[in-house]
């Protein structure tokens, strides 16, 4: 049997962090837009699963960008 | 009337009673018209269908023919048959219901369930309410017995295109459309809504023909050919032959024929119906007209490029257009097209008549349509349009003109057009300019401006558009000028810039050893249009003469600081630094050119961080476009006094260095020789990694590549470095420095698939070489120069080799054509906004900031929002 991989660990997934609901809240809202229009993550995603990540969560990405320096995205976490 | 709101629309399928409600006849014989010519009661021209003869009123409706839009009629099948439109759906609706009740095969709680999730679904995620449907089916497609009644369920095969076999156990039994549709029908509305169909509007057993709409004559209008004989659309021909078996089906049943006989009518009939909707799918001939024409029924008359929704809907022709050959113009301004006098007579901009312009108009109207500058048409203030061709007396009419009319008047110089060039691959392919009427029967244009079209002049047409209204004329000027396209938004750079000859001149004019008398100098500026005083002269005595850097120099802003090395900055003329022997090293200070020579790098089109890419960005549009429009000037000004000419003494090489060539190839070719004895011997050490068959021909490439480059350097070595092909290499106006080696050396490995050319005979590729000899020469190894000619062997292998070049362009512009479009279709809703986030119409976000670091390509240098390197560069100015 293989020993088990933490995809966290890898190199190139980035950093994942579930935001707090009142961190959601206030990212929703200096975005002015609600959580169903944000890129969407499958809670089955291995990240997803990783970081223990719940459909209805937010989850920050916070990855390095060449041209960028840091760059921060969100995703939804749905069902399936 | 009132005005009407559209607040939604509804798709669905036309049922049995709405085509018959819509239908004004029956058609009931296949005959079209009888031996009068007159159309027959009941046929397929029936004149109730809709009106073909001018002047005569619809029967119908009572309109005449310009304004009956046409009726349907029908045809009541015999027997019915499968839409082939909506095979998948009947598959899948089968399998997902029960053979025996027509149920869904879900348990009745689960429907509830999802009956509910469904209508919420509806309302806020129409998207996610399709994903339901499509697992509902999943879920019922796989249950094989029914939860409602308990019966067994069998697979539902579908046998393409349209029929469908049901796998009992006792065997395989065909399913007629008839027990499809009696199984369709059976399935309540509650569960026909979790199927993904709205029973209002679509229920599953209209999926199954039993009457067939007749379009409208106007849908398929008949042709009268010169020689008076009628030709019928395509849809015509294909209703006549459903109409004939039709009749024919609706007889034998009629007369009791013996069952074979009617199940061949009826799967006859269910081909031809399958053809008239679709001519091309898979599984079935296409239904041919007598001379093999393949027929265009209905799908076809929609699908693809020439269909109907990319042809005519999202496609139309437009008005106030023209379109011509293109030619050279470089004494006009970039911004500026030439347009021939003829264009400018039928092209027209509305002038809109106030107190001001009175007298203009009323010149132009004068003038009339013949006479340049004149009008084509005036519009009165009570909306009529008068054609000033039909005008006896002009002079009259002018004088009638008041302020409140619209002058249609020719297009004169200064009118702002769109111009493109197809294929418009970005948006650079159409920009405005300025319109200047000049003689001639082909459209002008500055030659800088080619790179954003990608135009040439071997026979390239382009279009011009006028725009009409102020607005758009407005923003054309605005936005769309030539001269705000300059930096392309592609990536960080100026799109257009000089090319071949105008680098060529500037490469001469600013090299170190140009002098100018005040003679020289001053038809020069005189060429550039530069007002002002001549500089202090570089050399006073004994004749006072002035560098080629001064005069370049004119033309920069009085502040410019700029470093950079040029194009010829490689090789033996390669400099780090400022001081700079081989004048490699552009340094411009205080606008002054104090060093290198200007070349592609700094004047070229496309390149990035270039001279022109500063000026744009620093001192703005305007003081590039003058840039362009006087300093480039200048150097085609000097080109043509210094002249620039090539011949084959250029290329040619003295005996010497030709023998030593060709010792270099023939140690070469020796070596090859050598590798190849150790390949047979066995004693070859392969690279790791590969085999043996691949290590030798990789070092025998290497081989022969090593002796092509160190014979080009030979030849490079004997040629003069101020011929004309060299200075053009070197400047980056046209050619490599391997064209050079090609031209004068060796033309060295020709290649097909990036290997030596191997195809062709039985173990060679000619039959002038021996069977398995794969030596250089046999396998494409070119050792003859361009100027010495090829050998024929060796002119075959070149063709061979030039063939695959020619190739590859074909497949990947349709290849990459291609993939725009669909790249084009995907992301053309995306919009970038205020807060920097690139979202889809509905808010959807795409990125968080646009290209994660909110920076305008068009606006940056070179992909990069700020240039540290420039800022000091400016600030400072003189130091490092």
């Amino acid at each position: 049997m293989v020993t088990r991989f933490n995809v966290l660990d890898h190199e190139l997934v980035p950093k994942h962090e579930v935001l707090k609901p009142s961190e959601a809240v206030e990212v929703l809202r200096k975005l002015g837009t609600t959580p169903d229009k944000l890129p969407w993550i499958r809670a089955s995603d291995p990240v997803a699963r990783a970081i223990g990540a719940k459909p209805g969560d937010i989850v920050k990405i916070t990855r390095r960008s060449p041209t960028a320096g840091v760059s921060i995205a969100y995703r939804f976490v749905i069902a399936g | 009337m009132p005005e009407k709101i559209i607040k939604s629309i509804s798709f669905g399928i036309l049922s049995p009673s709405e085509i018959r409600k819509l239908s004004r006849t029956a058609i009931v014989t296949a005959e079209t018209y009888d031996e009068d010519g007159l159309p027959i009661p009941g046929g397929l021209m029936d004149p109730r269908l809709g009106v073909i003869e001018p002047g005569q009123r619809c029967q119908v409706c009572g309109n005449t023919m310009a304004n009956c839009p046409g009726h349907f009629g029908h045809i009541e099948l015999a027997r019915p048959v499968i839409h082939v439109g909506f095979v998948k759906h009947i598959h899948d609706i089968l399998r997902a219901t029960c053979r025996h009740c027509g149920r869904l095969l879900i348990p009745q709680e689960e429907i509830d369930r999802y009956l509910r999730l469904l209508e919420k679904l509806e309302k806020k995620w129409p998207l996610l309410a399709l994903r339901l449907i499509e697992h509902v089916k999943k879920k019922a497609i796989k249950r094989m017995e029914c939860p409602h009644c308990g019966e067994k369920q069998y697979k539902i095969r579908l046998e393409k295109p349209t029929t469908f076999y049901e796998e009992r156990r006792g065997g395989v039994v065909r399913l007629t459309p008839i027990d499809v549709r009696s199984r369709l029908e059976r399935i309540p509305d509650s569960d026909v809504r979790l199927l993904g169909l709205d029973p209002k509007e679509a229920r599953p057993e209209w999926m199954v023909l039993t009457v067939l709409p007749v379009p409208p004559i106007q849908v398929r209008p008949s042709i009268l050919l010169e020689s008076g004989i009628r030709a019928e659309d395509d849809l015509t021909h294909k209703l006549v032959d459903i109409v004939r078996i039709n009749e024919r089906l609706k007889e034998s049943i009629e007369a009791g024929a013996p069952q074979l006989i009617v199940e061949d009518l009826w799967s006859l009939l269910q081909y031809h119906v399958t053809t008239y909707i679709d001519n091309e799918v898979p599984g079935i001939p296409p239904a041919k007209h007598r001379a093999g024409r393949v027929l265009r029924t209905l799908a076809q008359r929609l699908k693809g490029k020439e269909g109907r929704f990319r042809g005519h809907l999202s496609g139309k022709r437009v008005d106030f257009s023209a379109r011509t050959v293109i030619s050279p113009d470089p004494n006009i301004s970039i911004n500026e097209v030439g347009v021939p006098l003829d264009i400018a007579k039928i092209l027209t901009v509305p002038l809109k008549v106030s107190y001001w312009n009175v007298d203009e108009a009323r010149r132009y109207v004068i003038n009339g349509p013949e006479k340049w500058p004149g009008a084509n048409y005036i519009i009165r203030p009570d909306g009529r349009r008068i054609d000033l061709r039909f005008v006896k007396d002009r002079k009259a009419l002018a004088e009638t003109i008041t302020p409140g009319f619209i002058v249609e008047r020719h297009l004169i110089d200064g009118d702002i057009v769109l111009f493109n060039r197809q294929p418009s691959l970005h948006r650079m392919s159409i920009m405005a300019h300025l319109v200047k009427i000049l003689p001639g029967k082909t459209f002008r244009l500055n030659l800088l401006v080619c790179p954003p079209y990608n135009a040439d002049f071997d026979g390239d047409e382009m279009n011009l558009h006028v725009p009409q209204t102020e607005e758009a004329q407005a923003e054309a000027r605005e936005l769309m000028l030539v001269q705000n396209q300059i930096l392309s938004p592609r990536y960080g750079g100026p799109i257009i810039g000089g090319l071949q000859d105008y680098i060529s001149g500037a490469y001469l004019l600013t090299s170190k050893a140009t002098f100018l008398t005040k003679r020289d100098v001053v038809e020069l500026l005189a060429a550039g249009g530069y007002e002002g005083p001549l500089p202090e002269p570089a050399i006073l005595s004994p004749k006072k003469l002035w560098t080629g850097k001064q005069v370049f120099s004119l033309f920069l802003p009085s502040d410019f600081n700029y470093k950079k090395k040029a194009n010829i900055n490689v090789g033996e003329m390669a400099c780090e630094d400022e001081e700079c022997f081989h004048d490699s090293y552009v340094v411009i200070k205080k606008g002054k050119l104090l060093l290198g020579v200007i070349d592609k790098k700094s004047i070229g089109a496309q390149q990035p961080e270039s001279l022109i890419h500063f000026i744009a960005k620093e001192y703005g549009y305007d003081a590039i476009r003058e840039f362009f429009d006087k300093a480039f000037k200048i150097f085609l000004r000097y080109i043509e006094k210094h002249g620039f000419t090539m011949t084959l003494s250029d290329v040619e090489i003295p005996v010497e260095a030709e023998e030593k060539i060709q010792s270099i190839l023939s140690e070469a070719e020796e070596k090859v020789r050598e590798l190849i004895a150790q390949f047979n011997q066995g004693v070859l050490e392969p690279i790791p990694g590969r085999t043996a068959e691949e290590t030798l021909e990789l070092r025998i490439m290497e081989v022969l590549a090593e002796a092509r480059d160190r014979a080009g350097e030979i030849a490079a070595e004997y040629l003069d470095p101020f011929n004309h092909a060299f200075i053009m290499a070197r400047a980056g106006a046209r050619g490599s420095p391997l064209n050079l080696t090609q031209m004068a050396a060796v033309l060295g490995q020709q290649s097909v698939r990036g290997e030596r050319i191997s195809r062709g005979y039985k173990d060679r590729t000619l039959p002038h070489f021996r069977k398995g000899d794969i030596g250089a020469a046999a396998r494409g190894f070119v050792r003859s120069s361009f100027r010495r000619g090829l050998t024929p062997t060796e002119m075959f292998l070149h063709a061979a080799g030039g063939r695959e070049g020619l190739v590859d362009t074909a497949v990947r512009t349709s290849q990459s054509g291609y993939m725009q479009r669909r790249l084009i279709n995907a992301l053309q809703d995306i919009r970038v906004e205020y807060d920097r986030s690139a979202r889809l119409p509905n808010g959807a976000i795409v990125q968080f900031t646009y290209g994660e670091d909110g920076v305008d390509p068009m606006r940056s240098i070179h992909g990069k929002a700020v240039d540290v390197n420039r800022i000091v560069e400016r600030v400072v100015g003189w130091k490092r």
